[in-house]
């Protein structure tokens, strides 16, 4: 019974999943990691839209890439790179981190 | 050393306070020991698996595949506390009385023990894989590996010994009422999870509606800290919650309500035809 009603309620989620509309305006950025150090450490993104940026880990250990401000984490292996999609956002500072070298790994989003 | 220690004490908490509960909400249960083990060693070694496949993992479904792994996981975490809790309000009282009146563990309860492994094996594979991928970063980096390995290890000890204090600390609760309190703070486990999972969605761009922030507490409560952290895996805190996560939340408590009411009047149904 409880097995049939979750699997309904996932299926009418699925279905919801599918027909959710995906912005055609994304803008995309890139952001390498290298020495647990973010390049460029701030990017300028525009508001009231869909962000994407490609995270390319140049270290050859993992990194894991998060905001909580941004609302994401993401593991990014060493020597391989990631998407990481966020937005739209209003304006102001938003900070992330590589949460396995806090330390160096800084970084912000600015919205103007 | 220290900072290694904290960052994966900070990993294992998370799936430590799930495994703390599980093993609180199962009290009296035969055979649970067996089926919670099985589950941290699935969960362990899926972790290691994820780990290995970390690369191909993120890479899938035009570069959302972490988050749509993410998301399932917790899915189905979410479906299976369902399960348990509904099962629960059938039996639970049985087996609090019989718990009482003969003090050992009783026969029953072989069935929900599947959902609840599966979920100890899951948040084990999610916060693990990410232990096991940063320990082996250390490995990788050399030099001073050692020392954070050992910071690591340690971490993981700090885990294990957070997890029991979990369940000893839920076991101090008076056999009389310990499942209504487990199934209450599975309720809202699987409720925070359930918010987690549609904001994997909205990351990996399939779940766009509703995305508008709430509110922001982070000035009361990082969820970057230790406090933070638990309070995420246990109620589901979250600094900055959006729409959506709102209304999965209330959601999901809401159908976990109405599904523990519904099982809890079927036992004197089936009573009377049998």
């Amino acid at each position: 019974m409880t097995i049939m009603r979750s699997l309904i309620v996932l299926t009418a989620l699925a279905a919801f999943v599918a027909l959710a509309p995906v912005p055609a305006d994304a803008q995309s950025f890139t952001v390498t990691i290298k020495n647990h150090k973010f390049s460029p450490s701030e990017l300028k993104v525009p508001a009231g839209k869909r962000i994407t940026v490609t995270v390319v880990n140049d270290d050859p250990t993992p990194e894991e890439f998060e905001s909580h401000e941004l609302k994401f984490e993401k593991v990014i292996p060493g020597k391989s790179k990631a998407v990481v999609r966020f937005g739209p956002l209003t304006k102001g500072r938003y900070k992330f981190f590589g949460e396995y070298h806090e330390d160096t790994a800084q970084g912000a989003v600015v919205v103007e | 050393m220290l900072g290694a220690l904290i960052i994966v004490f900070r990993e294992v908490i998370e799936a430590g306070l799930i495994v703390g509960i599980v093993l609180a909400a199962t009290r009296g249960v035969f055979g649970r020991g067996r089926w919670v083990t099985t589950g941290v060693v699935g969960g362990v070694l899926g972790a290691a698996v994820v780990a290995l496949f970390a690369g191909v993992i993120s890479e899938a479904f035009e570069g959302a595949g972490q988050e749509l792994f993410n998301a399932s996981v917790l899915g189905i975490a979410v479906i299976m506390l369902m399960w348990h809790n509904a099962w629960m309000a059938r039996h639970g009282r049985e087996i609090a009385a019989e718990m009482r009146s003969v003090g050992t563990a009783v026969s029953e309860g072989a069935r929900p023990l599947t959902a609840l492994a599966i979920v100890v094996g899951l948040a084990v594979l999610r916060e693990g894989s990410e232990v096991v991928l940063f320990l082996y970063g250390i490995m990788a980096s050399g030099t001073s590996g050692m020392s954070l390995l050992v910071g690591g290890v340690l971490g993981v000890a700090a885990g294990g010994l957070f997890t029991a204090l979990t369940y000893f600390g839920l076991l101090a609760i008076p056999t009389r009422y310990i499942f209504s309190v487990t199934s209450w703070l599975i309720a809202l486990l699987a409720a925070g999870m359930a918010a987690q999972a549609v904001q994997f969605l909205n990351n990996g761009g399939l779940l766009l509606v509703l995305g508008r922030t709430m509110w922001d507490t982070s000035w009361l409560l990082s969820e970057g800290s230790i406090m933070g952290k638990l309070m995420h895996t246990l109620i589901g805190y979250t600094e900055r919650p959006t729409e959506l996560q709102l209304v999965v939340y209330i959601g999901t408590l809401f159908a976990m309500f109405l599904l523990m009411r519904f099982a809890r009047y079927s036992p004197r149904q089936r009573a009377a035809t049998v």
